[in-house]
């Protein structure tokens, strides 16, 4: 991985997201599916803050399964480009959807709040999953970065 | 050749015995001939997460669906996906899955447009399996493909298109949805349109019986008196009824198609796969809002 030269590089999407669009669009789409299944295996469990406050984070209803998210973004005083922190609860039993949050966690956590909200609302259709997931299913994550980007904008415009 | 019904004495009681199985049945019985058992999930990977050994996964979404019409496969796609999964017409087919066996009633119903002999429901589904701590595996089973005939799939039986349910207003309908979908009250959030329909409601006179009411804690299906208390006494459905069942894409509704058609015995229940993405984005149809039945 290049890293910081890559940054931005043409796809308007942070390095790390940018890495995980091509290793999608590089493989046949069961292979695809196998990616996100390894994806949601890889989904950080929620911190203990969370755990015991459910409540306080956002419900995703577009997503066929339950899926719960909190946003964090750091305070200006502290780190000027605001980098964004994300925590996801989702099931064991919805694995295409902790995919999906998996996704949004290796590419976007600890991105500066600029580059979260550059991210481009379709990013994920160069995925290529619309075959192997079905477009209907995609809308859960399409639906996750809005939310994302409303409480990252709701955060910096406070 | 089709393998014995259970003999489960729950499941004596309803009204089409042989169309369901128990998980100890289903356990006594894996590997046996002329046995395929399908696992059928609203979630595309949880079969790759570990399933029944030996079962074979049917997606509804990309595998029962047309990709490009918005209808079913045609006998041919049928063909080859039974032939594929080691399906033949004689085979019997057990299909269980996540959420209350909602995506497994959902993929026997489609078996059914194609008039499949022998289908059956494993009660309790994946969710009985797991918490009783039967085998699960991650190996995918590699049958060798199988002969199956091109069948025309029968789209008037348990079917119905809009022009059936217009057709059909002012008999027995079943509303499936949760009560807030069928009031019309719309569950969006700000800035975030509620997807699928532009108007919100029912269709007059449906009766509101949110599909999941049939299921018990444990994924099983309700015994026989307890889904009459519901269908029959309080919602008054009568099995000589003939019955629109109805969702919002016509998977929520197949499994109360199959709890009136097979464990109450009605003898003539349609699905209407449009549903409310049909229903409630056509012009001039009539539409109920509020927590009333209305009239047609």
């Amino acid at each position: 991985m290049t890293g910081e030269e890559s940054a931005q590089g043409g796809s308007g999407l942070p390095p790390q997201l940018a890495e995980l669009v091509e290793d999608f669009a590089d493989v046949g789409p069961k292979d695809r599916l196998q990616m996100l299944l390894e994806m949601s295996r890889e989904l950080p469990p929620l911190p203990q803050r969370y755990a015991d406050a459910a409540d306080t984070m956002e419900q995703v209803h577009e997503c066929q399964s339950p899926l719960f998210l909190a946003v964090e973004v750091t305070d200006a005083a502290e780190d000027p480009a605001r980098p964004v922190h994300l925590f996801f609860s989702a099931p064991p039993e919805a694995p295409t959807t902790r995919g999906f949050a998996s996704i949004m966690h290796v590419g976007l956590d600890g991105e500066p709040a600029a580059e979260v909200l550059a991210v481009p609302d379709d990013f994920y259709t160069a995925l290529g999953l619309g075959a192997a997931v079905s477009p209907l299913r995609l809308r859960g994550m399409s639906a996750m970065l809005a939310r994302i980007k409303n409480q990252v904008r709701t955060a910096t415009t406070a | 050749m089709a393998l014995r019904e259970d003999t489960d004495p729950k499941l004596a009681e309803y009204a089409h015995p042989g169309r369901l199985v128990t998980t100890e049945w289903l356990a006594a019985n894996l590997g046996a001939d002329g046995l395929v058992v399908v696992e059928s999930d609203e979630d595309v990977l949880l079969y790759d997460t570990g399933h029944i050994p030996g079962a074979v996964k049917v997606d509804w979404h990309t595998e029962l669906n047309d990709p490009t019409t918005r209808d079913y496969v045609d006998g041919a796609g049928f063909a080859q996906l039974c032939a594929e999964r080691g399906i033949t017409r004689d085979s019997t087919v057990v299909f269980y899955g996540d959420r209350n066996n909602w995506w497994a009633t959902y993929a026997l119903w489609v078996f059914g447009l194609f008039g499949h002999p022998d289908v059956r429901i494993l009660d309790g589904g994946r969710a009985k399996w797991a918490a009783e701590d039967r085998e699960m595996t991650t190996e995918q089973p590699k049958p060798a493909t199988v002969e199956y005939p091109v069948i025309e799939r029968d789209d008037a039986t348990i079917r119905a298109f809009k022009d059936d349910v217009l057709a059909h207003l002012g008999q027995a309908m079943v509303d499936v949805r949760s009560p807030g979908e069928y009031s019309g009250e719309l569950l969006h959030m700000p800035d975030y349109p509620q997807e699928g329909a532009v108007r919100g409601g029912h269709i007059p006179g449906a009766a509101s019986v949110p599909w999941a009411r049939a299921a018990a804690e444990d994924a099983t299906f309700k015994s026989r008196a307890d889904l009459e208390a519901i269908y029959q006494q309080e919602q008054g459905l009568s099995t000589s009824d003939d019955v629109v069942a109805y969702c919002r894409i016509g998977e929520r509704s197949s499994h109360t198609w199959f709890v009136l058609t097979h464990l109450l015995g009605f003898d003539k229940v349609r699905n209407y796969d449009g549903s409310w993405t049909e229903w409630g984005n056509a012009v001039r149809v009539p539409i109920v809002q509020g927590p009333e039945r209305g009239q047609a």
